[in-house]
């Protein structure tokens, strides 16, 4: 008896013949999991009322963009986290460490180290110059037309590659997990992202993410203790039986290892060399402050003490989510590796790939009912990300373009409200269609080139419109557009696109990741074109930064702030 | 045109006040010395992978198979999540206090 037949008996389910769904037939082995699309409909029920709920509260462009603006530091917290954590990390950074070890550290405290610097640098100057996107930041004192018009480029960019990556990454996951064809798991997340986001606007979109951050936070507490449980919470012998698992293990993964007698608890071959290590440790860091959907989460505290808190809390969870994620990969080579039910002995992985080894841990260390359970979580989990995406591209459209651009500010707030939930439901249209064309593309290129533009594109012309006076719209234009055109060309050059996806023999570009040289193209471009930049409107550019100055320090002036 | 524009002589007043000055050089230099902190941590910890791989897996003791690298990333992590604590400590009380006064100042 497979694995997943066990569960599905144990689970009590009827098993859906092939033959059910069609054309779109979903493969042996792949069968229906009725636990957790039970647990799955369970979280769709409350998260469809919540949005209910937030829609009768979703009066003003305000409600709409930042849940009003009364989300407190703790809940925001949360919600960061439950933005930032996607299934790509929980699946992805686990299997990482699973199959090679320490590198899935490498990666982990990558996506972590970001947050301080947003803390130290960024939080309270975005909760204290902004209103709903961060494109409000840098037209504070450039010009609204081209500078609105680079950063929603900037932002859709980021986000549709994103989405792309989500909702693919969606359709295999929920494939696997719940028996469900391709298509119809990518089209039931992009309906339920567009319901969450034009009906609910932030507000459903915050208590979605906090929900699904509290139950993976929970889910991944009990793994990891399930795998520490085994070994008596004694370290030494969890990490000595990890060793010994990778060297018994069949799995095609862990013989290269010990065939190449890597070491698991040292940097394998993830970095290649150091020019790769730094450029990548530059996009983890830098493009966790560029992500718009992540920025746009400051604008939905009262001000800037809680825009602060709400990093602590949001590092903390991260963090320890983190943790979690090593102890649970090589808890899945003691567990999960030895066990012939999870192995798929023909292609020598994991049934269901190597990206099921938390979903496996589930089943090792609760049973039938826990993986339901995690299985559930991983899908709420994506959905939460999507949402997201779609609102922060939503408002690019809505607000930057449409109200600030086109506009000049001088809009009806229904009109641009309107605006915004139609843009949501073309937003998600195009992602329903994007996930279905890219089924069998390898877009795992993808999460790390919407890193290396937000890296490249919105992170310089953000961070030195805020600190440095000298700035104008001249030079952010010519170094954004610089950051952005560069990464794009060198992703497509390099190996990941160039040979992976399109086929071609040899990458004309050899680094794997763009950003340290993106990212100094587009400081060089800013700061080059902003200093030859003696125009009158340059000058009045840069008188307004005192102005902008003191908004950024003492409040004093920003919207939704303290009033006294 | 910008988006937004502030009382330029309420400015002028704000950036000759003195408590304005202290909050501004004190909060950027606690801030960047913080974001210099992290910086080191990652970037060393970012070289040592590049340069020095095998460093990480050198063992924490001749008995164990734990290499250094596992408490050395945990580390890492740590240590970020106790800086923003110290950040938000000192920015949520002395700097909000300062600001608090500068508005009222301001009045």
């Amino acid at each position: 008896m497979t694995y997943l037949n066990k569960i599905l008996t144990g689970a009590g389910v009827l098993l859906w013949s092939s033959g059910a769904w069609g054309a779109e037939a979903a493969k042996p082995g792949e069968a229906l999991n009725m636990t957790a699309i039970a647990m799955f409909f369970a979280f769709v029920a409350v998260t469809l009322g919540i949005t209910y709920w937030a829609a009768a509260r979703t009066k003003t462009t305000k409600d709409f963009y930042a849940a009003g603006g009364g989300i407190t530091g703790l809940q925001n917290g949360l919600a960061i986290a439950g933005d930032y954590m996607s299934a790509a990390s929980f699946l992805g950074i686990s299997a990482m460490v699973f199959a090679k070890g320490y590198d899935g550290l490498i990666y982990s405290i990558g996506f972590l180290v970001g947050w301080p610097i947003i803390l130290f640098l960024m939080a309270e100057q975005l909760r204290n110059l902004g209103r709903y996107t961060f494109a409000d930041i840098v037209s504070f004192r450039l010009s609204r037309v081209p500078i609105r018009t680079l950063s929603a480029l900037g932002t859709l960019c980021t986000v549709i590659l994103y989405l792309i990556a989500q909702m693919v990454g969606a359709g295999q996951l929920i494939r696997t997990l719940f028996g469900l064809p391709y298509s119809y798991a990518v089209i039931i997340v992009g309906t339920l992202m567009i319901l969450y986001v034009a009906f609910g606007g932030m507000i459903a979109t915050t208590w979605v993410q906090i929900i699904k951050a509290v139950l993976l936070l929970t889910g991944a507490t009990f793994i990891a203790i399930g795998a520490l449980n085994h070994v008596h919470f004694d370290m030494e012998a969890f990490f000595r039986s990890a060793l010994e698992g990778v060297k018994a293990s069949n799995l095609a993964d862990h013989k290269k290892v010990v065939a190449e007698n890597k070491d698991i608890f040292a940097p394998g071959g993830l970095v290649t060399d150091p020019i790769s290590a730094i450029s990548l440790g530059l996009a983890l860091m830098f493009g966790t402050a560029g992500l718009p959907h992540i920025l746009m989460r400051f604008f939905t505290v009262a001000n800037a003490k809680e825009a602060r808190k709400s990093v602590f809390y949001a590092t903390g969870f991260i963090g320890y989510f983190y943790i979690l994620t090593f102890i649970i990969g090589f808890g899945a080579v003691v567990l999960v590796a030895p066990n012939p039910q999870y192995i798929d002995a023909i292609k020598g992985t994991l049934l269901g790939g190597n990206n099921m080894a938390a979903i496996h841990m589930a089943h090792a260390t609760g049973g039938n009912l826990f993986l339901g359970f995690i299985s559930a979580v991983a899908f709420a989990t994506i959905l939460a990300v999507v949402s997201g995406l779609t609102l922060a591209g939503a408002s690019a459209v809505s607000h930057d373009i449409y109200a600030n651009a086109i506009r000049g500010g001088k809009v009806d707030e229904r009109v641009e409200m309107r605006l915004s939930k139609f843009s949501a439901l073309a937003i998600g249209i195009v992602a329903i269609f994007l996930g279905i064309q890219f089924e069998k593309q390898n877009v795992a290129f993808m999460v790390g080139l919407a890193f290396a533009i937000a890296a490249s594109a919105n992170f310089p012309i953000l961070i030195l419109s805020i600190y440095w006076k000298n700035l104008t719209t001249r030079g952010a234009m010519i170094g954004g557009f610089l950051g952005l055109v560069s990464t794009v060309v060198m992703v497509v050059l390099s190996k990941t696109v160039w040979v992976d996806v399109l086929g071609n023999k040899a990458a004309l570009f050899p680094y794997k990741d763009p950003a340290i040289f993106s990212m100094s193209l587009a400081f060089v471009g800013c700061w080059l074109f902003s200093k030859l930049d003696n125009s009158a409107q340059a000058q009045e550019e840069r008188a307004r930064f005192a102005a902008q100055s003191v908004r950024c320090e003492t409040g004093i002036g920003a919207s939704g702030g303290v009033q006294h | 045109m910008s988006d937004i524009s502030v009382d330029p002589k309420m400015v002028e007043k704000i950036l000759q006040n003195q408590k304005y000055k202290d909050l501004v050089t004190k909060r950027s230099k606690f801030a960047w010395t913080l974001s210099i902190i992290m910086l080191i941590i990652y970037y060393a910890f970012v070289l040592i992978v590049a340069f020095a791989p095998n460093l990480l897996g050198t063992k924490i003791s001749p008995q164990s198979v734990i290499s250094v690298g596992v408490p050395l990333g945990v580390f890492i992590i740590i240590a970020a999540f106790i800086l923003t604590g110290i950040y938000v400590r000192r920015a949520n009380g002395e700097f909000d206090t300062l600001t608090q006064q500068i508005k009222e100042e301001m009045k």
